[in-house]
């Protein structure tokens, strides 16, 4: 019971997520020496030989993120991506777990909106490697989807909605994804609905993983202690036995709102957690670096941002305060979040707006646009200065189809970047008039 | 003064093929300590600084002030003006933060390798040269508060937890939050920071810790250039003050807005005290493991996938602690329709199942092997290396133990397991915090079932 303060983890935690999902890499001249091709099964490989440490990271992401899911169905995406890992060619959730721990072997995953993702870090060991790699298959070829587990956690899963739906965190982030996205997949729940998850059955799972789950299009990224030939063979045996179907259809562009939304919502928290935004940019948007350096300097650099000098250094109103772009298949969310103590909830409010307008009306400065150069070009030695980071960099460049050089051509992408272009890109991109506005524990209501 | 260089040897036989990594220890004459662990994978660096100074050192009235000076570090010094500190790291390149706990307070960066020199330099002045404004204070402090809102005030599982510690520990220290009572940083002034200030940071009370693409030599200079011309001060003196013996269970309740119903349970337990000697601290990691190492361990397979009476379940324990104290900890959230005391029950039955029949061997085996793997895996971070390092360095052991620790956990046999449990597991050393959910609507009526105590 060690608890830890951290100064600003919540900050730092969306700094480093708006980061990773940008993905700037670049230059290092000792660059990441990415091999790519792909599996007689029709997926995509990504690798990268490493023999430093005996350890092996494998991903592999599928076009089957909470966006496929329609508002009737809403669940069922991440349902069957967590219910392959609790059953699999026979062997129940407590034998793959066990046969896991086993080995020392690490299961993990990823989903969003975009992307179902299962992750595999075992030792290299010959027989680590291949106990956690034959589970790491089964897992992914030959899913039960059982009954009972499924009856058993759909409860877990209600139940947790339920609890969400009282606490302030998610009610606003819950609040914003519906009215900045309206109709379109994006404003989906990744967890579902309390009533849409009561109703999903294994027939649903079953085909939604015939739908989604197939080997064409899949991309497998893989980082650690293996040859190339090694490398190979495992990307053809874990794709191998994946359904056939055909790659998933694009989806749908995001419309723009066209008039503001402001949601107030009582609560009876002490802080009032305020969140604002707007549909922001998707993948290979040829904004996306003007908008990425220049939100740094608004509200994405941490402590030397414009948010964080206003609202907190100079005034002591937020512990946190942040912007962030996160750039998706289709124009993924920008937003603006604080949590402040309601009677001054307004006052903040007010200066984040206003702190925003004359960020889009008169830009950014030459000293401003020069430090966040420098952080962002400096920092990136420390961007894939570990494997797992690596493996993060390979599944995004791969699922978003982002070219072979990516990481070697941020740095030069960054630096030309000019004040002019991050004024321009911001005034065309975002329209505070037509902003979301969510106030969950509204400081006017009794 | 340098003291030592030594050499981790690895543990694991199939491992050595691969490099080991190195580690040398210094001391300079002022007494502070610097261990550089070099790692040349990448050309980054990471530089921490620990200060022996956390909520465990702090007093009555006075809670939070080892967090508070923790923010107030970066608000400026004679040559380094505020907010200048994050300016400097970031026109680096950099990332820097710190973070405060009941044991120790540590400041880092994270660092393109030739960018340590500023590193060293920010450090060692605000280590003697800080310039707390009264002003900058004022602004801080409700920083501060703005953060206990949000990290406990607001999060009711936070709250438990504020309470539990406050019902297991009476006499010490540990009862206090790190963030600190509301009351206490209302009425907390700069001088109490000062105050902190002036008695803690010294470099006889801090390690630097060092791990990246570096030179350990080079490393040893540089800290000497850069801290050697700091003075060692006279520390106060610290008080054991050991908590005296629970006899008899205690409960507590907390009421928040919440839907679900939450269980949070801890005895008192021995922390690590003589890393050589010990055995039972050893044995308690694996019962946690046995309990709660993996998906198919025993809490979350028997509680929420057998019974399903929890939506989830968890054993804790944590065998590093500067105040010789530790909690083996349970916790857990009832299913729909299930109660907290049904499941409290649930619980005690399965500490009471290995209390009579133990673990097995494959349970243990299956915790040795997530333990030794884990061993492996810290080296692709070097941060949690410097982690690890700086934690038990702060706490008072060498940073050697971490090379004989998963030796130690292998050792463990099942009758060891076995014996913590019946030792320590008692109902009179036990204590429970439970949390009472209150609708969000204050006009509406409580949802669920009324809580059994």
């Amino acid at each position: 019971m060690h608890m830890q303060l951290i100064r600003k983890t919540f900050t730092a935690a969306l700094a480093v997520l708006a980061a990773g999902l940008l993905a700037f890499g670049s230059t290092a001249q000792a660059g990441v020496k990415i091999q790519k091709w792909q599996t007689a099964s029709g997926s995509e490989v990504y690798f990268v030989e490493n023999h430093d440490l005996p350890i092996v990271d494998i991903s592999i992401n599928f076009a089957a993120g909470a966006a496929r899911d329609t508002a009737q169905k809403s669940g069922v995406a991440g349902v069957t991506r967590y219910l392959m890992t609790l059953g699999a060619a026979g062997m129940s959730d407590e034998k793959i777990a066990n046969k896991m721990a086993d080995v020392g072997a690490i299961l993990g995953g990823d989903f969003d909106a975009d992307r179902a993702a299962f992750k595999l870090r075992t030792l290299s060991s010959e027989r680590e490697k291949t106990q956690a790699l034959d589970v790491f298959t089964k897992i992914l070829q030959q899913p039960d989807f059982p009954e009972e587990v499924l009856t058993r956690e759909k409860a877990r899963i209600i139940s947790g909605l339920q609890e969400s739906a009282t606490q302030p965190e998610s009610i606003s982030s819950k609040a914003f994804m519906a009215a900045l996205y309206g109709s379109h997949p994006y404003s989906l729940d990744e967890s579902g609905e309390v009533d849409t998850v009561a109703k999903i059955s294994r027939a649903d799972l079953l085909g939604f993983y015939q739908q989604y789950y197939g080997a064409k299009g899949a991309v497998v990224a893989i980082i650690g202690d293996l040859s190339r030939e090694q490398a190979a063979a495992v990307a053809e045996n874990i794709t191998a036995g994946l359904p056939a179907s055909a790659i998933a259809a694009p989806i749908p562009a995001v419309t723009l709102p066209t008039q503001p939304v402001e949601k107030r919502i009582a609560h009876p928290a002490s802080q009032s957690h305020i969140l604002l935004g707007y549909p922001g940019i998707k993948r290979g948007d040829p904004d996306l670096f003007p908008l990425y350096v220049g939100n740094y300097v608004l509200g994405g650099g941490g402590f030397v941002s414009r948010l964080t000098e206003e609202v907190r250094e100079k005034r002591g109103l937020v512990y946190s305060v942040y912007s962030y772009f996160a750039p998706m298949a289709e124009a993924g969310p920008f937003q603006i979040g604080l949590q402040t103590k309601k009677d001054q909830a307004e006052d903040a409010l007010k200066l984040v707006k206003e702190t925003l307008g004359n960020f889009i009306k008169n830009g950014i400065t030459e000293a401003e646009l020069k430090a966040a150069k420098a952080n962002i070009i400096g920092g990136f030695p420390m961007r894939i200065d570990s494997n797992s980071k690596i493996l993060d960099y390979l599944s995004m460049i791969g699922f978003y189809k982002l070219p072979l050089n990516y990481l070697d051509t941020y740095n030069s992408s960054v630096e030309k970047v000019t004040v002019a272009q991050i004024k321009d890109a911001f005034s065309r991109r975002l329209k505070p008039e037509n902003f979301v506005t969510i106030i969950v524990g509204d400081p006017n209501a009794k | 003064m340098r003291t030592k260089s030594l050499l981790i040897l690895l543990l694991m036989m199939p491992l050595s093929v691969f490099a080991a990594p190195s580690v040398q220890e210094f001391k300079l004459d002022n007494g502070l300590k610097l261990i550089v662990q070099e790692d040349h994978r990448s050309p980054v660096v990471v530089s921490q600084v620990w200060y022996r100074a956390g909520s465990l050192d702090e007093v009555n009235g006075k809670t939070g002030v080892a967090h508070v000076l923790e923010h107030m570090m970066f608000k400026g010094t004679k040559e380094v003006k505020a907010g200048q500190f994050s300016r400097l790291i970031a026109a680096a390149g950099g990332k820097e933060n710190a973070f405060t706990s009941t044991d120790y307070t540590c400041y880092f960066q994270q660092l393109e390798k030739s960018h340590l020199p500023l590193s060293f330099k920010l450090e060692a002045d605000r280590m003697a040269n800080l310039q707390l404004t009264d002003e900058e204070f004022a602004k801080e402090i409700k920083v501060v508060m703005e953060e206990r809102r949000w990290r406990t005030d607001d999060k009711p599982q936070s709250k438990v937890n504020e309470a539990f510690q406050g019902t297991v520990y009476r006499a010490h220290p540990y009862s206090r939050p790190v963030i600190g009572f509301m009351n206490d940083l209302e009425n907390m002034t700069a001088d109490d920071a000062r105050e902190w200030y002036h008695n803690w940071y010294a470099p006889n009370n801090a390690t630097l810790v060092v791990v990246g693409d570096v030179k350990a030599e080079e490393v040893y200079q540089l800290a000497k250039q850069h801290f050697g011309k700091l003075k060692a001060k006279a520390l106060p003196v610290r008080k054991p003050q050991v908590e005296p013996e629970q006899i008899g269970e205690r409960r507590t309740v907390v009421k928040a807005p919440a839907k679900l119903p939450y269980l949070l349970m801890g005895y008192h337990v021995p922390a690590l005290d003589h890393p050589e000697t010990d055995w039972e601290p050893y044995a308690l990691e694996v019962l946690a493991g046995v309990l709660s190492g993996n998906p198919a361990a025993r809490l979350n397979q028997r509680l929420v996938r057998e019974t399903q009476l929890a939506i989830d379940a968890s054993a804790g324990y944590d065998l590093m602690s500067r105040g010789h104290q530790s909690v083996f900890a349970l916790d857990a959230t009832p299913s729909e329709g299930k109660t907290v005391a049904e499941l409290e029950a649930a619980l005690l039955q399965q500490i009471e199942e290995i209390k009579v029949s133990g673990v097995t061997t494959e349970e243990l085996d299956r915790v040795k092997a997530g333990v030794i793997a884990a061993d492996v895996y810290k080296r692709d971070s070097m941060f949690y290396q410097g982690m690890q390092i700086g934690t038990v360095e702060t706490i008072g052991f060498s940073w050697k133990i971490l090379e004989d620790y998963p030796n130690k956990l292998r050792a463990v046999t099942p009758e060891q397991v076995q014996a913590v449990a019946r030792k320590y597991l008692l109902k009179d050393n036990l204590t429970v915090a439970t949390l009472d959910p209150q609708p969000i609507d204050p006009n509406a009526k409580p949802q669920g079932k009324p809580h059994v105590h």
